[in-house]
């Protein structure tokens, strides 16, 4: 029962969401239209899930003196920082709450993503290597569109803009298309796998 | 100090902490790291509650012009059967909600992606050749081709040898133009953002110095 009851939700909430598409009228429209709300609502209780899990993962780091826990107490009191400005005074501008997002964990988003730019740099110049042609194309491609993407690669040549956006609008758009193709009969396959129950492993087991 | 600069104070504070890094793991990044971690938790459950449970699931259990509308406690307490993963005794209600949820997701996931990955993709792959110019018919025949040898590149139920192996060949050609004209734009995306946090050390942080030491306006 442990395993029929969901794998039964899961068909039924599977097959209602594919027959709102094919026949919308009622009753599937209202089934259908129902269920995204529903499907929202109780996938918000993950983001609960996670955030108790963190509080616990870091909670039992202090209490058992793991590697690193005296910084956990960090990490909860940053957490409990925005969960209570953000329940008190709201997320309105110029708040406590969008004082610190604005202030505080926006630089440090955009900080962290542009420190990628200087790992992948290094990566690329120790990955980098024309050492067939397929790889001198690949070094092209990518030199083309960093130096298309800057003043300077106009001042060099006028055409190197242009270049870029042909490299982007036509073998890129192709590349990645067959990719999404791909990735979308991918999707299709596991979505009709999971909704009649021929993959569970999101079930964590079979018992 | 007024709380604009104490604002771009923190700012700056917290981005030297994390470029601190570049040089290598050090306290002041693994105190950052760990800011940023717990603080991005809490926006997300606050953004959650803000946006998605009180307009989407209290205001209509609740709605405004009185009464109570017992159909929406059924997702409420799949919210909850989530939550209760973490107290090992009643674990196994989760199972109720993930179903829901993974079936739902798959259910909308199947048919949106095959419109929008699959039926949309090819729709815009087809092109007439009633252009106007050589140059664009040139161009929507590489994306063409390019597409179909990309996709029977990722045809594995087939050896790759002969007309199939050929034309996997020019699927892996078109492929590696592909990622490195992507590989290219992420650089160039990211270093935007190494800009911008340059831009904001030199003429937002750098300024409130001369303020605070009395000798700006």
């Amino acid at each position: 029962m442990r395993l029929i009851i969901p794998l039964a939700i899961t068909f039924t909430a599977g097959m209602i969401m594919i027959l709102n598409f094919f026949i919308p009228h009622q009753p599937f429209r209202l089934l259908g239209d129902n269920l995204q709300e529903w499907f929202m609502i109780v996938a918000s209780g993950a983001i609960f899930l996670g955030a108790m899990n963190l509080m616990h993962v870091h909670s039992r780091k202090i209490k058992l003196k793991l590697k690193n826990w005296k910084y956990s107490p960090v990490t909860i009191i940053g957490f409990l920082l925005m969960l209570v400005t953000g329940l008190i005074y709201g997320v309105t501008e110029h708040r406590p709450f969008d004082y610190l997002f604005m202030n505080v964990v926006a630089p440090m988003g955009a900080t962290m993503f542009s420190l990628l730019a200087f790992f992948v740099a290094s990566a690329a110049f120790r990955a980098f290597r024309a050492s067939n042609w397929r790889a001198t194309l690949l070094l092209t491609s990518a030199f083309l569109v960093m130096l298309g993407q800057v003043p300077i690669g106009a001042m060099i040549w006028d055409k190197i803009p242009l270049a870029k956006v042909w490299l982007m609008s036509i073998p890129n758009t192709a590349g990645q298309r067959a990719v999404m193709i791909g990735a979308a009969m991918g999707v299709v396959s596991t979505s009709l796998r999971i909704i009649f129950g021929i993959e569970r492993s999101y079930l964590g087991g079979t018992d | 100090m007024n709380w604009e600069i104490l604002g771009i104070w923190l700012g700056a504070l917290v981005t030297f902490c994390l470029y601190s890094f570049l040089y290598r793991d050090n306290p002041f990044y693994k105190f950052a790291e760990h800011l940023f971690v717990g603080m991005s938790a809490g926006y997300w459950v606050i953004y959650n509650i803000e946006n998605v449970l009180i307009p989407n699931w209290w205001q209509k259990m609740f709605p405004a012009e009185g009464g109570f509308s017992w159909i929406w406690v059924i997702p409420g307490i799949f919210a909850l059967f989530m939550i209760a993963r973490i107290v090992p005794k009643i674990a196994s209600f989760s199972r109720l909600s993930l179903g829901m949820i993974i079936g739902a997701g798959a259910g909308l996931n199947m048919v949106s992606f095959f419109q929008t990955n699959a039926l949309a993709q090819v729709k815009g792959t087809i092109f007439s050749l009633a252009s106007d110019s050589v140059w664009s018919v040139f161009s929507s025949l590489v994306l063409v081709i390019g597409v179909v040898s990309g996709l029977v590149y990722f045809f594995f139920s087939k050896a790759h040898t002969g007309v199939v192996g050929k034309t996997a060949n020019v699927g892996i050609t078109i492929l590696m133009v592909a990622f490195g004209a992507s590989f290219g734009y992420t650089i160039m995306a990211r270093l935007s953002l190494l800009i911008g946090r340059c831009q904001f050390l030199l003429e937002d942080w750098l300024p409130t110095i001369p303020r605070l030491l009395g000798f700006g306006g």
